[in-house]
């Protein structure tokens, strides 16, 4: 999928975040010299190809004492694994959610999802419950926090890698 | 990014109600604010003046679209290293040297070492693995995501 160089402007102009003003479309018009009509078709045109994933508001799990964060992995059942994935993916204490590939033998799990809470002790609870949700389907699971921040860089287009 | 707590009282019902209905989707109309206040009660003008809030106080780190590199033709992969103590700061700095590597975190597991990969193409993503690999000696696995299950997160009303 491509797209145009007045859409990367778009893009550039937005990437940072939407105007905060009544009219924030007619905004970014004015910033690049296009009208309202040429961008909000453009932004409907990208959220239709996904190019835009959602416009939408990112709650900083920091500030709303979610200051404990695990990244759970889970070895799951690969006849299972989507349909469940879903369903972790939509438990309210988890942000991200994704199927990976297995690097076997060193690594067994090919679910990752992040669970948040206000500490660690919230967060292997979370993990249990989604355990159980898993069931007989995941044959093994892990958890990884983070201790260091070594880099953190560049544009953060879309919610993590 | 703001890494400590707010103070308990720092968000209303409101707020909390903004934040999650937000997470999901916002209308693309000429006039959005107005539209989307509507449907939680609020004027477009206190909606405004609440989000611009939210994000002043570091509750919100970001208002606006959500871009997919990949569907740009970008490319992103999670790595990780099984890095030995007494080379981790070496090994770090050699990761952390190539352009290519966006995020780098240390975690508390046999694989100590997750960095993500951020490419413009998805060959390129190989190659700035494979050249670590030379550069450390150390095997660096490879994790693409296949699958992107909704990404949501809620806070209590």
């Amino acid at each position: 999928m491509t797209i145009d160089a007045t859409d990367r402007r778009i893009v550039a102009a937005t990437s940072g975040g939407l105007p905060l003003v009544p009219e924030p479309f007619a905004e970014v018009a004015r910033w690049l010299a296009l009208t309202e009509d040429e961008v909000m078709a453009r932004i409907r045109a990208m959220q239709a190809t996904g190019v835009i994933r959602r416009i939408a508001l990112a709650p900083n799990h920091y500030a709303l004492g979610l200051v404990a964060n695990g990244m759970s992995v889970w070895d799951v059942h690969d006849m299972q694994v989507d349909a469940l994935g879903a369903k972790v993916g939509a438990l309210d204490f988890v942000s991200h959610c994704y199927r990976r590939p297995r690097a076997l033998p060193d690594w067994p799990y090919n679910l990752f999802a992040m669970l948040h809470g206000q500490d660690r002790d919230e967060v292997a609870a979370k993990r249990e419950q989604v355990a159980a949700l898993l069931g007989p389907a995941c044959r093994g699971h892990d958890i990884l926090y983070s201790t260091r921040i070594l880099k953190k860089t560049g544009l953060r287009l879309s919610g993590e890698g | 990014m703001r890494r400590a707590p707010l103070p308990a009282d720092s968000l209303d019902a409101a707020d909390r109600a903004i934040l999650n209905a937000f997470q999901a989707g916002f209308p693309v109309v000429s006039r959005p604010f107005a539209e989307a206040g509507a449907a939680l009660g609020l004027s477009e003008d206190e909606l405004v003046t609440r989000i611009a809030r939210l994000r002043e106080v570091g509750a919100v780190t970001r208002f606006g679209p959500f871009f997919d590199a990949e569907a740009m033709g970008g490319a992103f992969c999670l790595c990780a290293m099984e890095v030995p103590a007494d080379r981790f700061d070496t090994v770090v700095t050699l990761v952390n040297a190539l352009p290519e590597v966006a995020h780098n975190y240390e975690r508390a597991h046999r694989l100590n070492l997750w960095f993500v990969l951020a490419t413009e193409r998805p060959e390129a993503i190989d190659s700035a693995a494979d050249r670590i690999e030379r550069e450390t000696g150390l095997k660096v696995l490879r994790f693409p995501k296949e699958r992107e299950f909704f990404i949501g997160f809620r806070v209590a009303v």
